[in-house]
């Protein structure tokens, strides 16, 4: 553990604005290039709002230290959020997203309070029970949230900014471009976060928690804080994934998507800014690519896993790092 | 209402044998490896598919000795392959290995035995009920509770007479030091792994006996066990033992008043606990955590 983390330090990106660069021009020209390469926009749309979400969850993972493995859980109270609202308030799409985000950030921030002691696996394992709640409630809740059914009947609703609309409701790429201003965003502040002497702080701590505890750093906070930050933003995604399907189901909650959103943050390179955008791309497209090629998906899923875990431990972008530093 | 309470409270027991058989294994793997069995439940699944596969050619009874040891050597082979390539490394590496596994594990059982349930043929004898007034208790369902009441008391034998029981509790207290009096420990860990791996399986058997067989048996199981061992404490199996058995008999008891509620019940003792006593019934401050 510690030899790899000196590792990753020691190859920090040795040319950070050169990989910013290629994935925005990547992102911006999506709808240009994706169809000549079979593929579809709403599959750029869920590598974004997937990749959205282990970004947010690797604030955790690779930046802070901690392994929370129930991360689904706040997704999926970000897409509930969301499509409830669409439901039963107003058919409008910015205050669905500050629904969804609110819902799964309270969520977080409450039960951030309980865990901030923990560390390892216990705190995976309380994680992932926790996250279980929220899929049970959604299960069970079926006058709410339609059950094991999903929540269905709303559709995402044209932006109206009073002197133009832009209809993002059925313009396939208009609503990728809100995706993408959404990612951007969301992004932009989490590098920023990184940047700052809090983010500095939770690295500290990340690298040695005993010796940060030592310059006077309130642990338990700094932790809490980054989870519940972490749970905004994964949040956030959820309600994108709700407004992308025009649906939210209690799979989105499930534990098996936490692993799901771990396995993206790990094998895209969990050190690494833009990693788990790059692990949500592979997995995505792996995923979808093996799911229309067989029924057995499962397992070729499973072996991702299992492959990742004992081959490329740093994932990709650990891996282009440490041979550009050489 | 008498017979409801009562077919509710054997049931509860029943629940609360699974949950604990299902707890323990989780728990030995977790307090000596560090490591969550995500491929738990599968492992309990493949016990009782083994079993399905054996009882045609020497019988239940045969099945029952034999599946679980099976289960058992597979889960030794597995650790000896994959799970102790991580234990150095970052303990995500380990969940996410497991977390594979369980994938695969459960697709393949999907693959063999297909999709449906399957029905697993019990003896005559314990299919019977006990009297014709209690005809919902069958002498399988007392069957069940015993076994798994023999097969704790001998794992708590093991760990407290045997040699290698007591390097096991040892290494759970500190493993550098049981390595440094010459245990191989990298052997102690697989040997440990396959008796979490022999709980899995004869929970499968028993479970394939009373509910059938599908793939995905084992993963109702999993959560609960999850939260059995954090209500009990890490680091401690008889706070395992009493946390599987509370939230067994919490959840039976609820469904008596309140049936739908019975496995919300479960969570709330959870969040209870971690609000009162975080580190369980019977953990210990500082293990593990």
């Amino acid at each position: 553990m510690s030899a790899t983390t000196a590792d990753a330090v020691r190859h920090a990106p040795a040319r950070p604005w050169l990989t910013a660069a290629i994935i925005w021009a990547l992102l911006l020209t999506v709808p240009v290039w994706l169809p000549m390469l079979g593929g579809y926009t709403a599959l750029a749309g869920r590598v974004l709002v997937l990749g959205l979400a282990a970004m947010s969850f690797n604030l955790l993972l690779g930046f802070t230290g901690v392994m929370s493995f129930g991360h689904a859980a706040y997704f999926g109270l970000g897409a509930y959020g969301a499509g409830l609202t669409l439901k039963y308030l107003a058919a409008s799409t910015p205050l669905a997203m500050l629904m969804g985000v609110l819902l799964g950030g309270v969520a977080g921030t409450l039960f951030g309070l309980l865990i901030v002691r923990r560390r390892g696996v216990y705190f995976a394992m309380v994680t992932v029970a926790f996250g279980q709640i929220a899929f049970y409630i959604a299960y069970s809740w079926n006058d709410l949230t339609g059950g094991y059914d999903g929540l269905r009947g709303f559709n995402r609703a044209p932006l109206d900014f009073g002197f133009a609309t832009i209809d993002i409701a059925d313009n396939g790429t208009a609503f990728y471009y809100f995706l993408l201003a959404v990612f951007a965003v969301a992004t932009g502040l989490q590098g920023l976060l990184l940047a700052s002497p809090f983010g500095r702080t939770l690295l500290a701590i990340r690298e040695n928690e005993r010796r940060a505890r030592f310059l006077g750093i309130p642990i338990e906070r700094h932790i809490w804080m980054s989870f519940s930050i972490s749970c905004c933003f994964t949040a956030l995604a959820g309600a994108l994934y709700a407004l992308l399907n025009n649906f939210a189901d209690p799979m989105g909650l499930h534990y098996s998507l936490s692993g799901e959103i771990v396995i993206m943050a790990v094998m895209g390179g969990m050190r690494a800014f833009w990693g788990p955008l790059v692990g949500a791309t592979l997995f995505v497209v792996a995923q979808d690519y093996i799911s229309s090629m067989t029924v057995n998906w499962m397992s070729f899923v499973g072996l991702i896993f299992v492959l990742v875990v004992l081959f490329f431990p740093r994932g990709l972008l650990g891996m282009l790092q440490r041979m550009g530093g050489r | 209402m008498l017979e409801l309470i009562l077919f509710n409270v054997t049931n509860g027991l029943i629940i609360g044998a699974f949950y604990v058989l299902m707890a323990l294994g989780l728990s030995l793997i977790l307090n000596l490896s560090n490591v969550i069995n995500f491929a738990h439940g599968n492992f309990l699944a493949l016990g009782g598919y083994m079993a399905f596969v054996l009882t045609p050619f020497i019988g239940f009874w045969g099945a029952l000795l034999v599946s679980p040891v099976l289960t058992a050597l597979f889960g030794f082979v597995i650790e000896r392959l994959m799970i102790r390539r991580v234990y150095a490394r970052d303990p995500v590496y380990s969940l996410l290995l497991t977390f594979g596994l369980a994938f695969i594990i459960q697709d393949a059982c999907r693959y063999i035995w297909g999709p449906n349930g399957l029905p697993m043929s019990i003896p005559d004898v314990l299919a019977q009920p006990l009297t014709p007034e209690l005809f919902f208790i069958t002498w399988y369902r007392i069957f069940m509770v015993a076994i798994v009441i023999v097969a704790v008391a001998g794992l708590f034998a093991f760990l407290r007479y045997t040699r290698v029981g007591i390097r096991i509790r040892a290494g759970t207290l500190d493993l550098d030091t049981v390595n440094a009096l010459g245990v191989n420990v990298g052997m102690l860990r697989s040997f440990n792994f396959a008796v979490g791996s022999l709980l899995a399986g004869l929970a499968g058997v028993l479970a394939a006996g009373q509910i059938g067989l599908n793939p995905n048996m084992g993963d109702d199981l999993l959560m609960p066990s999850f939260i059995a061992i954090i209500v009990g404490g890490i680091g401690s199996l008889t706070g395992t033992l009493l946390g599987g058995l509370l939230i067994g008999v919490a959840a039976a008891l609820t469904t008596v008043v309140w049936p739908a509620a019975s496995e919300a019940v479960i969570y709330v003792i959870m969040l209870i606990v971690l609000v009162v006593r975080p580190r369980g019934l019977l953990g210990e401050e500082g293990m593990l955590t």
